[in-house]
């Protein structure tokens, strides 16, 4: 039998290979390097190296201020839709109700629809409700279309967990009250956290909603938005620079989670990560 | 083995949220559609004339078939960088496998303004690319046409949407039973032979995943025209959004948020019919 060519080695597909994770890094890599340039956001090469920007930024207060917003939106939005997922999937995992195939395409709806159309309904649904624009209304959107990852999420976990123990539990007297705190809910912790983490960082970064349902304080990714608009500098490239470090940092926590939370089955991501549309 | 009190209040509170805050905003985007503007104000007058205007107004329907070309763009050249990735990783990449699984993953959680950004300086006309050009004596002045245009576009589209497209291909790639490759093999198909009859037909729910994916989000995105698309890159739902801001006719909006809405769901819907029908093949 001559050499498995499906296994062996592909010289020309892994110089391909190279190549994609090369685009995919060199904007992240540029935005990186020019955020130490004084000489500002393009041309090239970047000479003269500088913290400049970084201590521009760390003076910058709407930038802090946008932070601390966006703090507070994705720390609301968290406990909502993990709250409201958490019971959705446990719904859709053990109840029979009219309707539910349609309840299920609906949560999961966000996660596929322009962010535009979302953001406008809601836009539309706070008019109609004659409720003023705010953070409020940021914090309503984003945890609303986020249910969609924390219900795939948990889903997936209570798809996994053993069912004996919560039977053995409720057979042993527990009630069901009980066997939901003592016993569903200490398995699903790394699903928890796991979704938590996600549903954290696509709100931190959350912009097409956002953008129909902002008031008068902005969300970080708002303020640098608007920034863009009036002209940019490398304090945008120190922001996002930051921004990236802190992703890469959740994710690797995020990472190791699922990895945990999933160990002894396929390491197959069970819904895309990512930006909810 | 659950009672039907605890199966209710697991039900009903996310039924009830859902309801209030996704289905109905979504009937209200529905209803103004079939409002009108009259004096600058949304009067309750029912009508169909806003659909009217999107079927006979011929500026609509160009920037529908833009748009549609755009995300048609983005979908094939994700593909072209998805697809060949996800192949080496699931068959070529060895112990490395992990790793390079993982850098690809990283860049799904990085901010899309962050890349869209990075893309913003990186095609300006005193940008860092025309700054490398100018370095190597390639061009002399600026070269403006990287920026604001559909080009930049479809490029910053294809590098958010990339790893979108790469994670199902490579979970459907990662499924198929090693065994089948081999016997294919040793029934003396070719390598060529062994992808296209026993690979690529197998991979084909994950490719239509990441296409249904990648069309999908590309066709309702506005944040990437307005960052590098420029005039000549205008989408369909930037036209929505001038109609709910400056240009002020919710209800023409509404209706092609609607429209969008009927073909986003309709290309779900197709996708999952032709799934089935590869699957149970």
């Amino acid at each position: 039998m001559t050499a498995k060519p499906a296994t062996g080695r592909a010289p020309l597909l892994a110089i391909y290979a190279t190549l994609v994770f090369a685009f995919i890094y060199l904007p992240i890599v540029v935005l990186i390097l020019y955020s130490f340039n004084r000489d500002g956001v393009g041309g090239f090469p970047p000479r003269h190296f500088t913290w400049n920007w970084y201590s521009q930024l760390f003076a910058d207060s709407s930038i802090w201020d946008s932070v601390l917003s966006s703090l507070i939106v994705a720390a609301a939005s968290v406990v909502l839709a993990l709250t409201l997922g958490l019971l959705a999937a446990l719904a859709l995992d053990r109840a029979t109700f009219p309707g539910k195939i349609l309840f299920r395409r609906l949560v999961l709806l966000p996660l596929i629809l322009p962010g535009i159309i979302t953001g406008l309904s809601l836009l539309m649904f706070a008019v109609f409700a004659g409720v003023h624009l705010s953070l409020l209304t940021v914090f309503l959107g984003h945890g609303t279309a986020l249910i969609s990852v924390a219900t795939t999420e948990l889903f997936a976990g209570l798809q996994k967990m053993d069912r004996a123990q919560e039977e053995a539990s409720l057979d042993l007297g527990a009630t069901p009250w009980q066997t939901f705190w003592r016993v569903t809910l200490p398995n699903l912790q790394l699903s928890l956290i796991a979704a938590g983490l996600l549903i954290f960082t696509l709100s931190m970064d959350e912009i097409a909603v956002t953008f129909f349902l902002i008031g008068r304080d902005n969300t970080l990714p708002l303020e640098i938005w608007g920034r863009l608009r009036r002209g940019i500098t490398p304090e945008i490239n120190a922001v996002s620079t930051l921004i990236f470090a802190v992703s890469v940092g959740l994710i690797v926590i995020w990472y190791h989670l699922r990895a945990r939370s999933l160990s002894g089955t396929s390491q197959e991501p069970l819904e895309q990560p990512g930006e909810f549309p | 083995m659950y009672s039907r009190a605890y199966k209710s209040l697991v039900a009903i509170p996310p039924l009830v949220w859902v309801g209030a805050f996704l289905l109905l905003p979504y009937a209200l985007m529905f209803v103004h559609s079939l409002w009108a503007v009259r004096e600058s104000a949304i009067v309750h007058r029912w009508n169909l004339d806003n659909y009217k205007t999107l079927f006979t107004n011929p500026l609509y329907a160009e920037v529908l078939f833009r748009t549609m070309r755009i995300a048609a763009s983005v979908t094939i050249c994700s593909i072209l960088l998805g697809y060949p990735l996800a192949y080496y990783l699931a068959f070529h990449a060895g112990r490395r496998k992990e790793l390079l699984y993982q850098l690809v993953i990283v860049p799904l959680w990085v901010s899309y303004l962050v890349r869209g950004y990075a893309w913003k300086t990186i095609l300006g006309s005193d940008g860092v690319l025309n700054g490398f050009l100018q370095y190597l004596h390639l061009t002399r002045e600026p070269v403006g046409f990287f920026l604001y245009s559909p080009f930049a576009v479809v490029l910053m589209l294809t590098h958010i949407y990339t790893p979108f497209v790469f994670l199902p291909i490579y979970a459907a790639l990662e499924h198929i039973p090693r065994p089948l490759i081999e016997a294919s093999q040793d029934l003396g198909a070719g390598s060529l032979q062994t992808f296209w009859r026993v690979i690529f037909p197998l991979s084909m729910p994950g490719l239509l995943a990441g296409v249904t994916f990648a069309f999908v989000l590309s066709l309702g995105d506005f944040l990437a025209p307005l960052l590098v698309g420029g005039p000549s890159g205008t989408m369909i739902a930037n036209v929505v959004q001038s109609l709910f801001g400056a240009a002020f006719d919710w209800p023409l909006g509404a209706a092609i948020s609607v429209g969008i809405l009927v073909i986003t769901i309709s290309l779900l819907f197709l996708s999952e019919f032709l799934e089935k029908r590869w699957v149970f093949k």
